[in-house]
C-alpha cells in the first residue's frame, strides 16, 4: 500500500511542474503592469521604472522564472504586493478558514442530501422524491452570492438571529491560539466556550449557503446510484431471503451505491474550496478564494501562483485519498498506479 | 475581578453550577469594550502601514495619518454644513512646539516631552532621518515631497537635540503645506535602523508590518485584507488625548452588508458605499451621513489633443455641448456632487478652483460646431474608463455614449482593468476617457501645474500643450511665492479662462466624499486626504 502511495505521488510530480510553468507564464501574460499599479497614482515614468527594478520585473522572463523556481524550492512563495505579506504565510492562515467553512458546508450537505437521496430512491415518484427534486433544482439554480445575501438579509438584517456577517469571529472576541487553524477545534482546545459559540454562530449562515448549493449533485448522485443498485440481482436475492428492509438498504444497497457518491463528494469538495469566493465575499470571510481573486485583479503575481500551486497539490492529495477510500469501501478495487 | 477569582478558586463541581453566571459577566465586559471602541467597516484595507513603502495604497494613508505625527498640522475651521474642515492656510505644531518661518528657511522647536510608542524621546535626529528618508526612498513619497520643493537631504539641518531647520531650495508657497501632508511623518529612527539591512537601508520591510511612530494610535494587530486593530497611545502629546480607546477596522467587501451593519447598529462608520445607498440613508435619517466636496478634485471627460479629431478645438467644444450633465448628476451621482457646468453667461471668472464652466447640454449648438469643424456626419471613437470605479464610470460613460450618438459621434466603451489603468494613462493614447483628479494641496496653480502644464505630467492626460497656458501657470506659481497678489489673480483667471475656451478636458462635477456613521458618533473632520481622523472622534 505504501509503495503504491509513493508511486502515485511520483506520478503527480510532472503535473505539478507543468502547473508551475503554466501559472508563471499565464500570470506574466495578464494585462496590466504591476510596476505602474504599485507606483501609485502620482508616479512619474522614472518612479515606475524604479519600482519595476525593485520588483525585479526588468529582468528577462527566463531569469525571473529561475529565480521563482529557486525560491519555490526553498519554500518561499514570494511576497504579495497588495497585502504586503509573504504568500506562504497568508495561504497557511487563510486555507484553514476556507477549509473549515467548506468542510462544514459539505457535512451539512451530506447529512441532508444522502438520506434524502436514499429515501427518494426507495420511493421513486413519492412526495419524498419530488421534495428531493425540488430542493436540488432550487439549490443548484440559485447563485451562491444570492442565497448568501438573502440569508443575511433575512436572518441578520430582518430577524437579527444571526450575528453580523463580519468573518470568523465576533469583532470583540480574540482568535484562539492556532493549533489546527479551525476555530471550532481551537476554541475547544483553548477551553474558550464563548468564542466557540461565536465561531459556531458565524459559521452557520455561510455553511448553509454552501450546503444549499452543493445539495444537488450529492442528492442526485445518491438517488441515481441507489436506484441502480436497488434494482440489481443481489438486492433481490437479499430481499427474497427475508432480510429486513433496513438491512437490505443500509448494509447491502447503500454500501454498493457509495462509490459514485464518494467520487462526487471529492469533486464537490474541491470545487467548493476554489469556488466559494463569492460566499467569502458576502460574509467577509478571510479565506483563500477571495485572496486569490483580489490578487488577480491587481496583477499581483505571487499570490496567484501560490494559490494555483496549493490547489494543485490539494487536488493530488484529494484524489489519492479518494482512491484509498475506494479500496476501503469496495475490496475489489485495487489501488494501482 | 473578585468574583472571577472566587470562581477560579472553587473546584470543578462548583464550576458547573457557576456556569449560568458566565454570560452576564461576559456581556458587561463586552458592553464596556463596545462603548470605547470604534468599529469601522470598509471595502479595502491597507497593504502597508508605512506611507514611504513601495506601493502603499490609500487605506494605508489612514493608518499613517493616525499612528504617526508630523512637525506641522492644520487648524480646523467650519466647513460646508457645519462640519469641521481643515484650514488650508492655518498651521499649528504637532510635534513642533513652535516654528518660525524666515525668508529662506523654517525652524522648528520640538516638544520635549514627545515620545515614540516604545518610550524613546522624539529628537531632532529622528526628524532629520525621517525627512531624509521621505526625499530619498523614491516612488510616491519622494514625488510628493518634491511638489513642495523638498528634494535634498541637505535641506534638513539638525541644530540641537530639539531644534531642526528646513532650508528652502527656492521660494515656494507649497513648501510649508507640503510639510503638513501625510508623507513627512516622523519615524523612530533608532528602532527602524536596528531593523534595517544592507539591502533595505531605510527599514521599509520593518515599518511595513508595524508602526514605529509617536502618533495618537498604534497598530496592535493587522491581518492584511481582514482587519486592523489600533490602540490609543496614552502618552500622545500631539494634541488633546483622543476619546476613542480602540479602533477596529474590518474589511467587508460586500457593500450591501456594510449598509446592513450600519443600519443594524453593529458598525459605527462606513464609507465607500454606492451613492444610491448614501442617498437613501440620508433620506431615512437613521444615520448621520456627511457629504463634503473633494477639495481640489474634479471628475472630467478628457480628450487627447494630439490626434484628430480632438486636436480641433471646435470638436472639443461640440463634445462639451453634447454632454448630458444634469442626467449624470441625477442618475449617476444621485445629486451627491457639485455641478461644474452651466455657469451663467455673464458670471465673471473667479480666483478659485474648482469653478463651473459655461457649457450646457445644447445639441443644436453641438451639431453646428461639429459641422463647422468639418465633421457634419460625426466620427467613430472609443471612450475608456477605469474599472476600479465602475460604479460611477460605467453609467457615466453609457450616458455620454448615448448623448454623443445624437450628434453623430459613435463611441465604443473600453473598460480598462484597474491594474492597467495607469499604464494606459501613461501611454497617452486613449482618445476619449473619464477620470478623476484631486490634489492634496488645495491651490489652483497646483492643480493646473499637474493637469494642464506643457511639461506633460501623468495627469495631463490630454497631452495638452500651450505656451500661453505654461506662461500663466508659471506666472501664478512665481507670484504666489513672492506674494504678488495682483499678478496671481490675473494669471489664475487667465489660465481658468484658457482651460475653458480651449477645453481639452471637460469638468463634470466635484465629487463628494461620503461617510455614514451612527448618530452617537461625533467629531468627524474633513481632511485633504479624505480619510478618517480618529483622534477627534467620540462615541456616545
Amino acid at each position: 500500500m505504501l509503495t503504491m502511495i509513493g508511486k502515485r505521488l511520483m506520478f503527480a510530480i510532472p503535473s505539478l511542474i507543468g502547473v508551475v510553468i503554466v501559472t508563471f507564464l499565464l500570470t506574466r501574460a495578464l494585462p496590466g503592469d504591476p510596476a505602474a499599479y504599485f507606483a501609485g497614482p502620482a508616479a512619474t515614468k522614472e518612479a515606475v521604472e524604479q519600482i519595476r527594478k525593485k520588483l525585479g520585473l526588468d529582468k528577462p522572463l527566463i531569469e525571473q522564472f529561475f529565480r521563482y523556481t529557486n525560491d519555490l524550492a526553498h519554500g518561499d512563495f514570494g511576497n504579495s504586493l497588495t497585502t504586503g505579506q509573504p504568500v506562504a504565510a497568508e495561504i497557511r492562515n487563510r486555507l484553514p478558514a476556507s477549509a473549515e467553512l467548506t468542510l462544514l458546508g459539505l457535512i451539512v450537505s451530506i447529512v441532508i442530501a444522502i438520506p434524502l437521496g436514499v429515501l427518494a430512491a426507495t420511493r421513486p415518484g413519492s412526495w419524498v422524491d419530488h421534495l428531493c427534486r425540488v430542493t436540488t433544482t432550487a439549490g443548484v439554480s440559485l447563485p451562491v452570492f444570492f442565497t448568501g445575501l438573502v440569508l443575511v438579509y433575512v436572518f441578520y438584517f430582518r430577524l437579527g438571529w444571526s450575528p453580523a456577517p463580519l468573518g470568523r469571529l465576533d469583532v470583540f472576541y480574540s482568535a484562539p491560539p492556532t493549533v489546527t487553524g479551525f476555530y471550532l477545534i481551537d476554541t475547544l482546545i483553548a477551553r474558550d466556550f464563548e468564542a466557540f459559540r461565536s465561531a459556531c454562530s458565524q459559521l452557520i449562515l455561510p455553511a448553509t449557503t454552501l450546503a444549499i448549493f452543493s445539495l444537488a449533485p450529492i442528492a442526485r448522485m445518491t438517488r441515481a446510484s441507489m436506484l441502480a443498485v436497488l434494482s440489481s440481482e443481489f438486492v433481490r436475492t437479499a430481499r427474497a431471503s427475508g432480510l429486513s428492509p433496513a438491512t437490505v438498504i443500509v448494509t447491502y444497497a447503500f454500501r454498493n451505491a457509495m462509490l459514485p457518491v464518494v467520487t462526487t463528494l471529492s469533486m464537490v469538495f474541491s470545487f467548493l474550496l476554489g469556488a466559494n469566493v463569492l460566499v467569502e465575499k458576502v460574509f467577509a470571510w478571510p479565506g483563500i478564494g477571495s485572496y486569490a481573486v483580489e490578487a488577480l485583479i491587481s496583477s499581483d503575481f505571487a499570490p496567484v501562483q501560490g494559490f494555483v500551486l496549493t490547489m494543485a497539490v490539494m487536488y493530488v492529495l484529494l484524489n489519492l485519498v479518494i482512491d484509498i477510500l475506494y479500496g476501503v469501501i469496495d475490496p475489489r478495487v485495487r489501488l494501482e498506479g | 475581578m473578585k468574583r472571577r477569582d472566587f470562581l477560579k478558586s472553587v473546584s470543578g463541581l462548583a464550576a458547573g453550577a457557576a456556569l449560568p453566571a458566565m454570560p452576564s459577566m461576559v456581556s458587561s465586559a463586552y458592553a464596556d469594550a463596545r462603548s470605547e471602541t470604534l468599529l469601522i467597516v470598509s471595502e479595502g484595507g491597507p497593504n502597508n502601514l508605512d506611507i514611504h513603502g513601495v506601493g502603499t495604497n490609500v487605506p494605508g494613508y489612514e493608518v499613517s495619518w493616525n499612528c504617526y505625527d508630523r512637525l506641522l498640522s492644520h487648524e480646523m475651521k467650519t466647513g460646508p454644513g457645519g462640519v469641521p474642515y481643515y484650514d488650508r492656510d492655518k498651521f499649528k505644531g504637532e510635534l513642533a512646539e513652535d516654528f518660525k518661518i524666515d525668508d529662506m528657511s523654517v525652524t522648528f522647536k520640538l516638544k520635549k516631552n514627545a515620545k515614540f510608542h516604545d518610550g524613546a524621546p522624539v529628537t531632532a535626529k529622528d526628524v532629520k532621518w525621517s525627512l531624509d528618508r521621505a526625499v530619498s526612498v523614491g516612488g510616491f513619497p519622494t514625488f510628493q515631497m518634491s511638489a513642495g520643493s523638498l528634494t535634498k537631504p541637505e535641506q534638513f539641518v539638525v541644530i540641537d537635540d530639539y531644534t531642526v531647520r528646513v532650508d528652502f531650495l527656492k521660494k515656494d508657497k507649497l513648501t510649508i503645506p507640503d510639510l503638513a501632508v501625510i508623507v513627512p511623518c516622523i519615524i523612530n529612527s533608532e528602532l527602524v535602523k536596528k531593523n534595517a539591512s544592507e539591502k533595505d537601508p531605510w527599514g521599509l520591510e520593518y515599518t511595513k508590518q508595524q508602526t514605529a511612530g509617536s502618533g495618537a494610535y498604534k497598530v496592535t494587530k493587522w491581518t492584511a485584507g481582514t482587519e486592523v486593530v489600533m490602540e490609543r497611545n496614552d502618552d500622545w502629546v500631539g494634541g488633546p488625548l483622543p476619546k476613542i480607546k480602540r479602533v477596529i477596522w474590518r474589511m467587508v467587501p460586500q457593500a450591501g452588508n456594510r449598509r446592513a451593519l450600519l443600519e443594524r447598529g453593529d458598525a459605527d462608520i462606513s464609507y465607500e458605499l454606492p451613492f444610491k445607498d448614501f442617498q437613501e440613508m440620508k433620506a431615512s435619517g437613521k444615520l448621520n451621513v456627511v457629504s463634503l466636496p473633494f477639495s481640489n478634485g474634479i471628475q472630467y471627460i478628457g480628450m487627447n489633443v494630439t490626434k484628430p479629431p480632438f486636436d480641433n478645438p471646435k470638436v472639443r467644444q461640440a463634445v462639451a455641448y453634447a454632454i448630458p450633465y444634469q442626467k449624470i448628476m441625477d442618475a449617476v451621482m444621485f445629486g451627491l456632487a457639485n455641478p461644474m457646468f452651466g455657469a451663467p453667461k455673464d458670471k465673471p471668472t473667479e480666483v478659485a478652483w474648482p469653478q463651473p464652466h459655461k457649457y450646457n447640454t445644447d445639441m443644436d449648438k453641438a451639431k453646428a460646431l461639429l459641422a463647422e469643424a468639418g465633421y457634419p456626419n460625426g466620427f467613430e471613437t472609443t471612450i475608456s474608463f477605469d474599472l476600479n470605479f465602475a460604479g460611477v464610470n460605467e453609467p457615466l460613460c453609457v450616458l455620454v455614449q448615448e448623448s454623443l450618438a445624437q450628434i453623430g459621434i459613435k463611441t465604443t466603451i473600453n473598460k480598462v482593468p484597474g491594474a492597467n489603468w495607469r499604464t494606459e494613462l501613461n501611454k497617452k493614447e486613449m482618445p476619449l476617457f473619464t477620470n478623476v483628479f484631486s490634489g492634496w494641496l488645495d491651490y489652483p496653480e497646483y492643480f493646473f501645474y499637474w493637469c494642464y502644464h506643457g511639461n506633460n505630467s501623468v495627469f495631463n492626460t490630454m497631452s495638452y500643450k500651450s505656451a500661453e497656458m505654461d506662461k500663466l501657470i508659471d506666472g501664478a506659481r512665481n507670484a504666489a511665492a513672492t506674494g504678488d497678489t495682483a499678478t496671481y489673480d490675473t494669471d489664475v483667471k487667465g489660465f481658468v479662462d484658457l482651460a475653458y475656451s480651449d477645453i481639452p478636458r471637460i469638468p463634470l462635477y466635484q465629487p463628494f466624499v461620503n461617510v455614514a456613521m451612527q448618530k452617537n458618533i461625533s467629531g468627524y473632520q474633513y481632511w485633504f486626504h479624505r480619510r478618517l481622523d480618529y483622534r477627534a472622534m467620540a462615541k456616545g
